[in-house]
């Protein structure tokens, strides 16, 4: 276990050195600075930013400073929002959307395990019928449709839910809805179809003729195996519902950090984009190294120190 | 299953005598069943035709084809036809689709949007094709230290955050077709390598394939026969479903205001167009370009289920 | 002939068979008998399968699985069903642990019973309190047979936790003294690992003791060594007649190697196309097989003592059971094959107290051709 977590620790620092060393090659290939005046309103963020950067040096010191600023997490300034840095637009951003996509998640795992095992247990049912139409359209639909069509029904048409912001429960229900069905979906065919294969499997039969409880066979014996695909793609998974943040969150309204970088993209903010990108590409990184762990903890075949007496 | 016998007249309580002699064999062998063999692209057609579900995707993709190509051809409007005085009109007669703030032909425009989406998926999964089938084919084909180092770095690349470096290379390069294509291809040939090579492997293991070499003439045909009923369905498959991923990314981007610029416009562009005047009850702004992104996603989404049935030959049955 | 007539002859065989079925149960009880490793099996039968029927109803139709299997066991007694692939013994072995999914698999027809308990009659509840407590079932593959998630530990006491209000360092106490029993070196160590730091002759014993835990008095073996290397198979067979004469543990073996029958089986019934076709003691069956299929397939096995001969496989495969043939269901690959065969099903001659066979080539009008055969 020990040397599969270094393993993967060590990709996980190769992967975000090679999107940090991306991102500055991207940015300073654009010509000109990208920070050059035309772009900048004020004089005191443009002379803030040659010195943040180090213009004036040449490339590789830059990429040095650069790689600086990743480490000790400071971004510098913005270019548009004169007297803010990155730092302060993510922290104040970022725990919004942070807190939208954890939300996503869960409802999406929770939910789509149990539609997709629901289906499974149920196969060729009505329910099993049921969760795959709804799958496919769940796949089908792009958040941002689903979104919209939301905000039209549910806030305009009927009134229930409040059509944009962030300031309560009730508020979170719109844009998590609109966030969590794809995923929803995706984990519902994944359970089901690796449950149907699980359900087959000799140890499920085994565990039927042991005698135990249909409930204890399905959360015991079968749960645990068919979630292991589910497992694997969470990390992709947590990609797609941050990202798609960014578009929610302007449907809605949200001031998440999705909002701020829709906006920096809109405005050519570089200092904004750079950080927000090494930002959010850091912490799926991390998520995913997160995932191949636990992906290890469930199951013990990964394992790799053996004991002796092995065969 | 009672076979005509001679008819032989016999008391109805006792069995014929005659029945307790050697039976003849030939009457038993005729009963096998003969099964007729399809080639077997035939044979995953005639599977992929039984699932309705399937055939309604590909339907629909035929019909929206057409429609792209030759659906501007019937509208009375041009594309980028401004008419200020007619802003914002509802569905009619004139305009089926109704129009958009500037007055344009909303009906016009959705094909127009559709060459634009489909091109861009379409041209997003051959190139991914290419690349994939040359990086996995020599991953595969080579093995050993290259397939291990070219291996690592897909495994890198698979970790990266797609949307990202998509979006991050579109504010450098600037939104336009081409860029759009390049950005999602430098990010989806991975998939497709992967699968390739997984495919390029097995392939190697065959034994037909040492067969075919000791035969020699006869190559072309175990390539026909045994080779891409083997390899291609997986591949068609992964194809199949990257259209659908590039579309909802196109429009995606659209979103981000990272979309294809004007005249010009995707579904994605037009939708986020009608986005500030969703509240304003301007429903049929949204619902026609939302309507035909989602729907054909739905489309190569089922027409991809069913082709991965169809195509697997292991569950021929 | 026509389909009046064949009728009428159907029907009258049909009523011969019943009378013949009445007939062997009023002389149901088989006088206990030693065997070659002068174990003792009591008269006592604790399971009884009647005239079952196992239906499964698919896309392309219903297929009829097993059609009307009857036999029964005694305590301490091993029944080795034998037969080909397909022949409805692994559905037979199911439907007696009542492991049948419903839907798309039925019992149509008959029952079986289990020390007066019906268990045909059961709901999954009550099914369950037999399930693993008074039968246990050892499957084909030990490789697939264990969860691959769970330690060794956790499925062994999963069961004794289940059924009974052992806590949990009795259940591990148990677990231990199963592992002992199926002989598993340092069993205290192995309670805490997972199922593939085991060897696949190990994981089967593992899977043994799993079955024995609760103390079962019927043991259904479906292939128990099919999946393991011949070496293996010997030291698992051994195992099994080891645990028998410690527990004095039933067992219906199920198995298409008749090498196995030959060590530990008491009695072999022969199953085709979801029938018994014969059925008797071992000695019965290799010394005096009556039906040419068993012949068949006793020809087909590889013997050591006969050299000289030469393999003779069965030519052609099983009948389609979709739509089962009326008469004999072996007619078309039988080298006897009457006309007769084809269209009624033999009736069950009793060739001893212990012994029976269906197969028209004992009926006594059959014998101008057996005269034939001969010369």
């Amino acid at each position: 276990m020990l040397a599969y977590t270094i393993k993967r620790f060590f990709m996980m620092i190769v992967t975000i050195l090679i999107i940090s060393t991306l991102t500055f090659i991207l940015m300073h290939s654009i010509p000109g600075s990208p920070f050059n005046e035309e772009r900048t309103t004020n004089e005191t963020i443009q002379a803030n930013l040659e010195k943040f950067y180090k213009l004036d040096e040449p490339l590789p010191v830059q990429y040095l400073y650069y790689l600086k600023s990743i480490v000790t997490f400071d971004f510098g300034p913005s270019i548009k929002k004169p007297n803010e840095t990155v730092n302060e637009l993510l922290a104040r951003g970022f725990p919004i959307s942070f807190e939208l996509g954890m939300t996503t998640i869960l409802v999406a795992v929770i939910s789509g395990i149990l539609l997709g095992t629901f289906a499974a247990l149920r196969h060729n049912g009505f329910i099993d019928y049921f969760a795959m139409t709804f799958a496919v359209v769940g796949i089908s639909v792009p958040n941002f449709v689903l979104a919209t069509l939301l905000i039209q029904k549910l806030a305009v048409d009927y009134n229930i839910f409040p059509p944009a912001t962030w300031s309560s429960p009730m508020h979170m229900v719109l844009p998590v809805l609109a966030l969590a069905t794809g995923p929803m979906a995706i984990i519902a065919r994944l359970t089901r179809s690796s449950m149907l294969e699980v359900l087959t499997q000799d140890y499920i039969r085994m565990a039927k003729a042991k005698g135990l409880s249909p409930f204890r066979i399905v959360a015991r014996h079968a749960l645990r195996n068919a979630l292991m695909p589910v497992v694997t793609i969470m990390g992709t998974m947590l990609a797609g519902i941050l990202t798609g943040t960014f578009v929610i969150e302007k449907i809605f309204a949200i001031p998440g950090m999705g909002k701020y970088f829709v906006e920096s993209i809109n405005n050519r903010d570089y200092p904004v984009i750079m950080g927000t990108t090494v930002f959010y590409s850091t912490f799926l990184v991390f998520m995913l190294f997160v995932v191949d762990i636990v992906y290890g903890l469930l199951d013990p075949r990964i394992k790799l120190h053996k004991k002796a007496g092995d065969a | 299953m009672t076979k005509n016998h001679e008819s032989t007249t016999v008391s109805p309580n006792q069995i014929p005598d005659e029945w307790f002699r050697k039976k003849d064999k030939d009457l038993i062998e005729a009963e096998a069943v003969v099964r007729p063999s399809l080639s077997y692209w035939k044979d995953a057609w005639r599977r992929l035709k039984q699932n309705k579900l399937a055939m309604t995707g590909l339907i629909f993709l035929v019909i929206l084809a057409l429609l792209a190509i030759f659906g501007p051809v019937f509208s009375p409007h041009e594309v980028d036809g401004m008419d200020l005085p007619n802003q914002n009109q509802p569905p009619s007669a004139e305009h089926l689709f109704g129009t958009d703030e500037m007055g344009r032909d909303v009906f016009t425009r959705t094909w127009y949007g559709a060459r634009i989406s489909l091109f861009v998926a379409l041209a997003a999964a051959l190139i991914d094709f290419f690349i994939g089938i040359i990086y996995g084919g020599i991953s595969g084909y080579k093995g050993g230290r290259a397939d291990g180092i070219m291996m690592r770095v897909i495994e890198v690349l698979y970790g990266l955050p797609h949307l990202l470096v998509v979006i991050l290379l579109l504010v450098v390069m600037g939104p336009s077709l081409t860029t759009i294509i390049i950005a999602l291809t430098i990010t989806g040939w991975v998939g497709m390598a992967r699968i390739v090579r997984g495919q390029v492997l097995q392939i190697k293991n065959y034994e037909f394939v040492t067969a075919s070499k000791s035969f020699g003439a006869k190559t072309p045909r175990i390539i026909r026969k045994n080779l891409l009923p083997n390899t291609m369905g997986p591949i068609i498959v992964q194809m199949t479903l990257t259209v659908p991923s590039a579309i909802f990314a196109e429009a995606f981007l659209s979103f981000l205001g990272l979309g294809i610029q004007a005249p010009f416009a995707s579904w994605g562009v037009m939708a986020n167009d009608a986005l500030p005047v969703i509240l304003s009850g301007h429903w049929w702004r949204l619902f026609f370009p939302a309507f035909f992104i989602s729907f054909t996603m739905f489309a190569f989404n089922v027409l991809g289920d069913g082709l991965q049935d169809a195509l697997d030959p292991k569950l021929r049955g | 002939m026509n389909e009046h007539q064949l009728d009428l002859a159907k029907e009258i065989e049909k009523e011969k068979r019943d009378e013949l079925s009445r007939m062997k149960k009023q002389s149901q009880s088989v006088p206990s008998y030693k065997t070659k490793k002068q174990k003792m099996i009591s008269e006592e039968v604790i399971l009884e399968v009647d005239n079952l029927h196992v239906q499964f109803s698919t896309f392309g139709g219903s297929v009829h699985a097993v059609r009307g299997v009857s036999f029964n066991l005694r305590k301490g007694e091993t029944l080795a069903i034998v037969g080909e692939s397909g022949c409805g013994k692994s559905v037979t072995s199911n439907a007696i642990m009542g492991l049948i999914p419903q839907p798309p698999g039925r019992i149509s027809e008959g029952r079986v019973m289990f020390k007066n308990q019906e268990l045909t009659k059961m709901t999954k509840k009550q099914m369950r309190k037999v399930q693993g407590v008074d039968i246990s079932m050892i499957f084909q593959d030990p490789m697939t047979a264990l969860n691959p998630t769970l330690t060794i530990g956790e499925q062994l006491t999963e069961g004794v936790r289940t059924h009974t209000n052992a806590s949990k360092s009795e259940a591990k106490e148990k677990a231990l003294d199963m592992l002992r029993l199926v002989g598993i070196p340092n069993p205290q160590e192995r309670l805490k690992q997972y199922p593939h730091q085991f060897s696949g002759g190990m994981r089967q014993r593992i899977v043994i003791a799993m079955a024995l835990i609760c103390e079962p008095e019927l043991l259904i073996a479906d292939e128990p060594t099919t999946a393991l290397d011949v070496t293996i198979q010997a030291q698992i067979l051994e195992l099994f007649e080891e645990i028998q004469q410690k527990t004095g543990v039933s067992i219906v073996l199920i198995t298409h190697d008749l090498g196995v029958v030959a060590k530990i089986a008491d009695r072999i019934a022969v199953m085709y196309a979801g029938k018994i076709i014969e059925l008797g003691t071992k000695r019965e069956i290799f010394y005096t097989p009556q039906h040419p299929y068993t012949q068949g397939l006793l020809k087909s096995v590889p013997r050591l003592d006969l050299l000289e001969e030469e393999l003779q496989p069965i030519e052609g495969t099983p009948p389609d059971l979709f739509s089962p043939p009326t008469g004999c269901p072996f007619t078309a690959r039988c080298p006897f094959a009457m006309e007769v065969c084809e269209h009624i099903h033999p009736a069950t001659t009793v060739k001893s107290l212990t012994h029976q066979v269906d197969c028209w080539l004992q009926d006594e009008r059959a014998q101008a051709f057996r005269n034939e055969l001969k010369v």
